[in-house]
């Protein structure tokens, strides 16, 4: 179970401190597929890098499967099973998609082993396994290897950062697909995806609505769902083009 | 065959990847002395008469055969100079291992400069692996100062792996070449530093006939306070096209100028240079992070993988 109490997190400014994060609380059930969603701009990356540790909260308390995991870095919790999937994928010169999904099992992995992950994102592994994580992959590539590093670390609690955030419609129909599979999947993981697309909060079991550093609204997909749509940070693909 | 030590051994296996005496023809040399040699029925090694080195042979058609022409210094105050010169004849296809280890364990300094020409016949194809190593804890410096010149001829391929990633106190490395038409050059160079190591790199290439080409390509990584020094020229004096690219990593206080140049003397000469120096990215590490690894950790797979 992951708990955040009374979470704060405040950043200089040039009119003195800005909240991005305002006393929130929030507590999350073991093995739930959560959406968290709101406006931009109201802190929704910035709490999901502040469970991560990627960013350190000012006040308040996390308490992950009941230790209290404030003062941990980043290293220590994601021993501890918490995984992260950045909104923009990091490239490395030099390092292959092999050796990214090895640092992520922390084990020798296999090629067949490793064909597995990416073929569980929907990518076919010979012809992705030896190839650089650079420049050279597009955006959709470098978001389901993303997604195949965070499948190989067999975690507890996986956070996605706006999944869709850079990728074509194509792509994001792919995406769709794994985040149902991974929902369906009788692994014992909570799931936290940040994200406006209505597809992927109609997956959800409970959807977090988060505006102004605050939990706005929070409850199941059935009660949240009907609140929320229409609303600009809960439509789909093509209206959000129109 | 002259027995070799434990440190002369392993120096070997550093700069060759030899564990024994690998098959095809080879020249040992350890401590300012040819220690064992074996011609091949198409690659012929002598002594020069008029200085110290080899010239090494290789006849028109030989295919799918190598040369390893490693050099071990054990022994503390050696400074050497050697000239090999190969010669390579039409079609041919070849793997040339050369490389320089060094362990200096006393109070003088050690210096190998090996000056190495290549003479690359038509339509032939090299692959040239030179890997420098040091070691030893003595105050003596380990030196190396390599010249490789290539002179390719019309069709040719000469394709370098340079390597340089451990305990070279002092490098000053030349590579020049010279093409000839449709001739094409394709160099990976690879340097660490570290301590207070000091490296300059030079690489002069002149595409001289219409459709050669040339790619360099040099990474580096500069660790504690150290400093490199990479001058990355290609001129194009004919139709033809180039392209040289130096990606660095700076650390701790190290230092690196990037000095990459482009000449083109013909309309249709087509050169490209890149050019970046840059710390680790944070982003990198937080990601290795999120991974399990701890910073230092990331840092190392990063460097790996950039110098791999």
């Amino acid at each position: 179970m992951l708990e955040l109490k009374n979470i704060s997190f405040n950043v200089d400014s040039d009119d003195g401190k800005n909240e991005i994060i305002r006393d929130l609380n929030l507590t999350v059930q073991d093995n739930k597929f959560i959406v968290i969603t709101g406006p931009n701009g109201g802190g929704k990356s910035t709490l999901a890098k502040i469970i991560a540790g990627i960013v350190k909260n000012t006040d308040g308390q996390i308490i992950f499967d009941g230790e209290d995991i404030t003062e941990k870095s980043i290293t220590e919790r994601a021993k501890m099973g918490i995984g992260f999937a950045f909104q923009q994928p990091v490239r490395f010169k030099g390092l292959t998609v092999h050796d990214l999904l090895r640092i992520a099992s922390n084990k020798e992995l296999s090629i067949s082993e490793a064909c597995q992950y990416l073929s569980e994102v929907g990518l076919c592994a010979k012809d992705y396994i030896n190839r650089e994580v650079n420049a050279s992959l597009s955006g959709g590539e470098l978001k389901r290897i993303e997604i195949a590093t965070v499948l190989a670390r067999d975690v507890k609690l996986a956070l996605f950062d706006e999944p869709e955030a850079g990728i074509d419609l194509w792509s994001f129909n792919n995406l769709i697909r794994i985040f149902e599979k991974m929902r369906n999947s009788n692994k014992n993981r909570t799931i936290i995806v940040i994200s406006h697309q209505e597809r992927i909060l109609n997956i959800a079991d409970e959807i977090v609505v988060l505006g102004d550093g605050k939990v706005l609204k929070q409850g199941s997909k059935e009660e949240i769902l009907p609140e929320i749509i229409g609303k600009d940070y809960a439509l789909n693909a093509c209206e959000r083009l129109s | 065959m002259k027995e070799m030590d434990a440190v002369q051994k392993r120096l070997l296996k550093e700069v060759a990847d030899l564990h024994d005496i690998p098959e095809g023809a080879y020249n040992f040399r350890a401590n300012g002395e040819s220690v064992d040699r074996r011609s091949t029925k198409n690659i012929e090694i002598e002594s020069k008469t008029d200085k110290s080195g080899i010239d090494i042979r290789i006849k028109s058609g030989t295919k799918n055969e190598s040369v390893h022409i490693p050099v071990v210094l054990s022994a503390s105050g050696i400074k050497e100079t050697v000239y090999n010169d190969f010669f390579i004849g039409d079609d041919c296809d070849v793997l040339i291992v050369a490389g320089c280890g060094i362990d200096n364990c006393g109070t003088q300094d050690s210096e190998h400069d090996g000056i190495h020409r290549f003479f690359v016949g038509k339509n032939s194809k090299i692959r040239y692996v030179e890997k420098h190593y040091g070691s030893g804890d003595g105050s003596g410096k380990r030196i190396l100062d390599p010249v490789t010149e290539l002179y390719l001829d019309e069709g040719s391929t000469a394709e370098l792996e340079m390597v340089q990633i451990k305990g070279v106190d002092s490098t000053q490395r030349t590579t020049k070449a010279e093409l000839k038409k449709d001739a094409k050059l394709i160099v990976h160079e690879r340097l660490m530093t570290h301590g207070e190591q000091q490296a300059i790199s030079v690489y002069k290439v002149d595409l001289n006939e219409e459709g050669s080409s040339a790619d360099v390509v040099s990474r580096s990584v500069a660790r504690d306070s150290s400093y490199q020094k990479l001058d990355l020229c290609v001129k194009g004096n004919a139709p033809c096209s180039g392209h040289t690219e130096c990606d660095s990593i700076i650390m701790d206080n190290g230092r690196i100028l990037a000095v990459p140049s482009l000449e083109a003397n013909d309309i249709d000469a087509a050169l490209v240079h890149e050019a970046a120096i840059g710390k680790i990215a944070g982003d990198q590490l937080i990601k290795l992070m999120t991974l399990g690894l701890t910073e230092a950790e990331a840092e190392e797979q990063i460097i790996n993988g950039f110098l791999k």
